[in-house]
């Protein structure tokens, strides 16, 4: 119960700035990405900020033994850069330049009610539950 | 330059990196929307229901947006159907293969000094880059 509120109110806290940060508009994420057009570089001073706070934050709570709710961290352990890394990124980028909707503010606009939003984010899913079937596809043929 | 918020962005910014971090601290995951929303597919029971809450949270805070602040939510001008899904494909499973996107490489990565959230980082970055000058400035779309 107390994961799930965790869970809840940061998730609530995180699309309260995605929002004031403007990164839940995607003409504004097109305008950051048009570097050779009229370029507004405003989403530098979000992910500069955002990157800031958390390195400078995270090694204070990895010196932790547990996380406060848990008994242990869940984090990333790969340090390899594979094929796999590389092209998922290179196809991701791909697909938030067409629209310039990245998962967490697609997500965070759907209360806005907007078709489009609605139409990205069912096709979002289906690309995140066609990677599931492609995955269990593979192992089942391993 | 039009339309520069660099105060609104950083105010922002802070927000999403403070709101990474507590997620951090009190859960010890990192705050990766694809893989928080895309891992509750192949998830057991247990660990589906924090997944379910993050995404509550996310809906919420869009919610609460769209009452208080409604210009924060826009698309315009609305992409055609068709780039709308392809974009929609691409992102979703992109952001699978690739192990995560902006919130979980970009901020939590990068943060955490990851080798590989930067290789991803400047990957997704570049071909977003590249993308937006070929349907705007090659294109005209």
């Amino acid at each position: 119960m107390r994961a799930m509120l965790v869970s809840f109110f940061t998730a609530f806290v995180f699309a309260l700035g995605l929002g004031i940060a403007g990164m839940t508009r995607p003409e504004k994420v097109v305008a950051f990405l048009d570097v050779f057009g009229s370029w507004d570089p405003s989403l530098a001073f979000v992910m500069g900020s955002a990157v800031l706070v958390y390195s400078v934050a995270y090694r204070r709570v990895l010196r932790r033994t547990h996380p406060v709710m848990e008994r242990m961290f869940h984090l990333p352990q790969r340090i390899d850069i594979d094929r796999r890394l590389l092209v998922g990124a290179a196809v991701f980028g791909t697909g938030w330049g067409l629209v310039g909707f990245c998962p967490g503010p697609a997500l965070v606009g759907l209360a806005s009610g907007i078709p489009g939003v609605l139409v990205f984010v069912a096709a979002m899913l289906a690309g995140m539950g066609l990677f599931h079937l492609w995955g269990k596809a593979a192992a089942d043929r391993a | 330059m039009e339309n520069f918020t660099p105060i609104a962005s950083t105010i922002g910014g802070l927000l999403i990196g403070l709101a990474g971090i507590a997620f951090l601290a009190l859960s010890g995951r990192i705050a990766g929307i694809s893989g928080i929303v895309g891992g509750i597919l192949g998830a057991p029971a247990t660990d589906r229901r924090w997944r379910f809450a993050f995404l509550a949270g996310l809906l919420a805070g869009g919610w609460a947006l769209a009452v208080f602040h409604p210009p924060a939510l826009s698309m315009e001008p609305l992409p055609s159907v068709t780039r709308l899904v392809v974009a929609g494909l691409l992102v979703g499973f992109g952001t699978r293969l690739g192990s995560g996107c902006t919130s979980g490489h970009g901020v939590c990565g990068l943060g955490r000094l990851s080798r590989r959230s930067l290789a991803a980082t400047a990957t997704f970055m570049t071909t977003a880059i590249v993308t937006v000058f070929v349907t705007r400035h090659v294109v005209g779309g």
